[in-house]
């Protein structure tokens, strides 16, 4: 399942950055695919993107609202938010495990064998809320200048997927762009640094503390359609799950948890006795052969 | 003797989430929001990757 999980990530990944022809053109794809919102994290001014990032969609809607609302038009992120509502309502955060470009090179550089892993306190889980509702939403929302345009906050001064897929493939393709480097970019660049620094010695540190899609989805964990549930009466609480788990979660104490990528390592690689199960809309998808107090699946006499 | 099975029902506020966002969704499509969006896509936006 992990290598069919892998899979899907890259292929997720190839098809949000597609535009090939970028070496020759020196520029970003200007076709119409960029009308739809990547469910993932992927910058979309990186030269290869073919989608919107749905984060800075938004902020990109909300700092202008004031202009938009003036010259008739009601544009405040109902599409943007609509979207990503929408997948994070059917599927909740698996998209972080299974479609985000920028999670499948964080766990790419945790597999690098490097120094003791760590992890990280639970405290600083709650920087990603704080980002998504005050860096996407509020800033851009209401610090403005004098003409009533706010700044996208989040793009500007701390996303290291834009330096790193967007960035700096643009200083190399433009190199005229290098004259205009300044402190904005060595501060994009140093948090960029600070985060894959980070991956390599902790599983996935931008989605636990920092992304505010995973935010998002992870608040529509709890309701979405397509779940991880812990089935009670086959649990032994053994923690075998909390070892495997890339967010550092032990789920039979925090089923539905904000946390959870779904990502079903707990449930394929480690849980011996059917406690997990991925259900959609209530009802069980899986028909797990094993049961409570045998160690491997039962096989058929 | 036997456990019965739970009966398992959806209930109705599980699909509220999701026609609230719907509603989003489409409120923004009639509003051309979608096109505000690729107008801002087509171009790089040099602010929010730390140049310029």
């Amino acid at each position: 399942m992990e290598s069919i999980r892998k899979l899907i990530q890259v292929i997720a990944t190839f098809l949000t950055n597609s535009y090939f022809l970028f070496p020759q053109t020196k520029n970003i794809y200007q076709g119409p695919l960029k009308i739809i919102c990547s469910p993932g994290l992927n910058c979309y001014s990186c030269p290869a993107s073919t989608t919107s990032c749905p984060i800075g969609a938004i902020q990109q809607l909300l700092l202008g609202v004031r202009f938009s609302f003036e010259t008739g038009s009601y544009y405040f992120g109902s599409y943007v938010v609509g979207s990503i509502g929408l997948i994070g309502t059917l599927s909740g955060r698996i998209t972080c495990a299974w479609l985000c470009p920028f999670g499948l090179i964080q766990e790419l550089l945790y597999k690098i064998p490097f120094g003791k892993k760590r992890q990280i306190p639970y405290f600083f889980r709650y920087g990603k809320y704080f980002m998504l509702i005050v860096f996407v939403f509020l800033f851009p929302l209401l610090l403005t200048n004098d003409w009533g345009m706010g700044k996208p906050w989040f793009c500007k001064y701390v996303c290291p997927a834009g330096t790193l897929e967007a960035g700096i493939p643009m200083l190399l393709l433009q190199p005229d762009l290098r004259a205009t480097l300044g402190i904005l970019f060595y501060n994009k660049l140093f948090w960029m640094i600070l985060f894959l620094g980070w991956s390599v010695v902790t599983s996935r540190p931008f989605c636990k503390t920092t992304c505010p899609l995973g935010a998002f989805y992870g608040i529509l964990n709890k309701i979405s359609f397509i779940k991880l549930e812990l089935v009670e009466d086959n649990c032994t609480k053994c923690g075998a799950c909390a070892k495997v788990c890339p967010m550092g979660i032990q789920f039979n104490e925090v089923a539905g948890s904000p946390e959870c990528i779904m990502c079903m390592r707990c449930m394929n690689e480690a849980c011996q006795f059917a406690a997990i199960q991925v259900t959609l809309g209530g009802f069980p998808l899986t028909a797990n052969q094993r049961l409570p107090g045998k160690e491997k699946p039962l096989i058929p006499e | 003797m036997k456990k019965k099975p739970e009966k398992r029902r959806i209930h109705w506020l599980t699909f509220l989430p999701l026609l609230i966002f719907l509603a989003l969704f489409l409120f923004g499509v009639n509003v051309q929001e979608p096109q505000r969006v690729l107008e801002q896509a087509w171009n790089i936006c040099l602010d929010c990757i730390g140049i310029g």
